[in-house]
């Protein structure tokens, strides 16, 4: 199978037919702690997929961790802290954006911004406490909106070089990405479209199944597994029955929690994938590279769909 | 009678919850929706709308004793779910907040727990740290 270089494809012409180099985008990016480790293929194949598409992530330099999950007291104080040190990072490294993909951090840092934009007390506080006049306004995007604001899903289906087709997939959300709404207003809380419209444009059938925002179990994972296991089974569930081959995550705790109560007697085999890996597959990286390996029917999945894809293309 | 001067929220936890969680706790009329949508309602001693009640009604002791607050993992389900805008998870948080500033918790990791959690998604350790326990 031959695929164009992305840097080849990138080259579109305008109405005239002139040759427009595609608009070259710099972004902050926030990658944290899991990215770094149990979920590296969610941080290479999101890198990957914005390259292709003339999205730099430039990461933070020295990025600390964002505090795990923001408190919803209005006097905690110390658990602002870690955010607040993130942002006011970004902010002297120059960003006024900031790209995560982890939900936690995700939820976490865009909630914190809220919060002290509207507590002036927590605010003057949290800056005593890091040593700095005030505290920087700083975006906090995740990826999805930045792809949707920066690309735009029209270009994306234009740049995908495996078009998906038929491959049946269900969009879960989970809970952080979505909720608190008033807070996050990141896409409707109840019926988000999204990540239905960025795999739209990869050409998959996009599935409706009824537990696309349900909690994942969320930490109960540390503390009572068995209620993680409850929550993750009804969502692996809702997903089988609507008969998808994948189950696309965003968030490495939410992949973690449903991919973790498939072990043992709960199998449902429902491959668990993240939407980069998918994004960057079908803009033509090659699926060894995006961290499929290892992680059973996902990668045989992509790899026979690939020679399928391959055989169909040789015999036309 | 206990009823009703209970009424005159004469018991400091309902206001220290409601100051702590922002949230207006007699604007709640017990419909149940946040029960009906709380998917870890089955593991919670307490369904979550009766929590409220108790701080309602100035049942302190049933409020502090009461488990479920531990079993609330914040997914926020029940705030979007709630007809009058309470957002319940700010309650749960608050009173797991009064408990901890108690040191009083019914969860503690041991050190047995540290293989177990050397497996996990380390947001989640730190999550579950800084939520269920000091």
């Amino acid at each position: 199978m031959v695929i164009q270089p992305a840097a080849v494809r990138s080259r579109g012409g305008d109405e005239e037919g002139n040759v427009v180099e595609k608009e070259k985008k710099l972004l902050g990016y926030y990658p944290g702690c899991e990215l770094r480790s149990r979920a590296r293929a969610l941080d290479i194949s999101a890198r990957r997929a914005c390259q292709s598409l003339g999205i730099t992530l430039k990461e933070l330099k020295d990025w600390t961790c964002c505090g795990g999950l923001v408190a919803q007291v209005n006097d905690n104080y110390m658990a602002l802290l870690a955010p607040a040190r993130v942002l006011l990072g970004a902010h002297a490294q120059g960003f006024k954006e900031l790209v995560t993909l982890c939900a936690f951090c995700f939820n976490t840092l865009r909630r914190a911004a809220f919060f002290l934009e509207r507590h002036p007390e927590a605010r003057r506080k949290v800056a005593t406490f890091l040593e700095v006049e005030t505290l920087p306004q700083v975006r906090v995007l995740h990826l999805l909106e930045a792809l949707r604001d920066s690309a735009g899903f029209d270009r994306i289906r234009e740049s995908v070089r495996r078009p998906l087709k038929g491959l049946r997939v269900a969009p879960y959300y989970g809970c952080l990405l979505l909720r608190p709404a008033q807070e996050i207003g990141l896409d409707d809380p109840e019926e988000p479209t999204l990540m239905e419209g960025l795999l739209g444009a990869l050409g998959c059938d996009v599935v409706d199944f009824r537990s696309r925002t349900d909690c994942c179990g969320s930490y109960h994972i540390v503390t009572n597994q068995g209620a993680a296991a409850q929550c993750a089974q009804v969502i692996l569930h809702s997903a089988a029955d609507a008969k998808a081959d994948f189950l696309v995550a965003s968030c490495p705790v939410c992949q973690f929690n449903l991919d973790w109560s498939q072990t043992g007697s709960g199998n449902t085999g429902m491959p668990v994938v993240y939407f980069p890996q998918l994004l960057a597959f079908a803009l033509g990286e090659p699926a060894e590279a995006l961290g499929f390996d290892g992680k059973g029917a996902a990668a045989l999945n992509l790899s026979a769909y690939a020679a399928k894809e391959e055989a169909l293309r040789e015999s036309s | 009678m206990s009823l009703l001067l209970s009424l005159r929220r004469k018991d400091g936890l309902a206001k220290e919850v409601a100051a702590l969680s922002e949230q207006n706790l007699y604007a709640c009329y017990q419909c149940g929706k946040c029960t009906a949508g709380c998917p870890v309602a089955s593991i919670m001693d307490d369904p979550p709308h009766q929590i409220v009640r108790f701080l309602q009604l100035g049942q302190t002791d049933k409020a502090l004793k009461s488990d479920t607050p531990w079993a609330c993992v914040g997914c926020l389900t029940c705030a979007g779910f709630c007809p009058k805008g309470v957002d319940l998870a700010r309650i749960m948080e608050a009173l797991r907040t009064v408990r901890l500033r108690r040191l009083d918790a019914p969860f503690r990791y041991t050190q047995e727990d540290g293989e177990w959690l050397s497996n996990l998604p380390q947001s989640a350790v730190v999550a579950a740290m800084r939520k269920v326990t000091w």
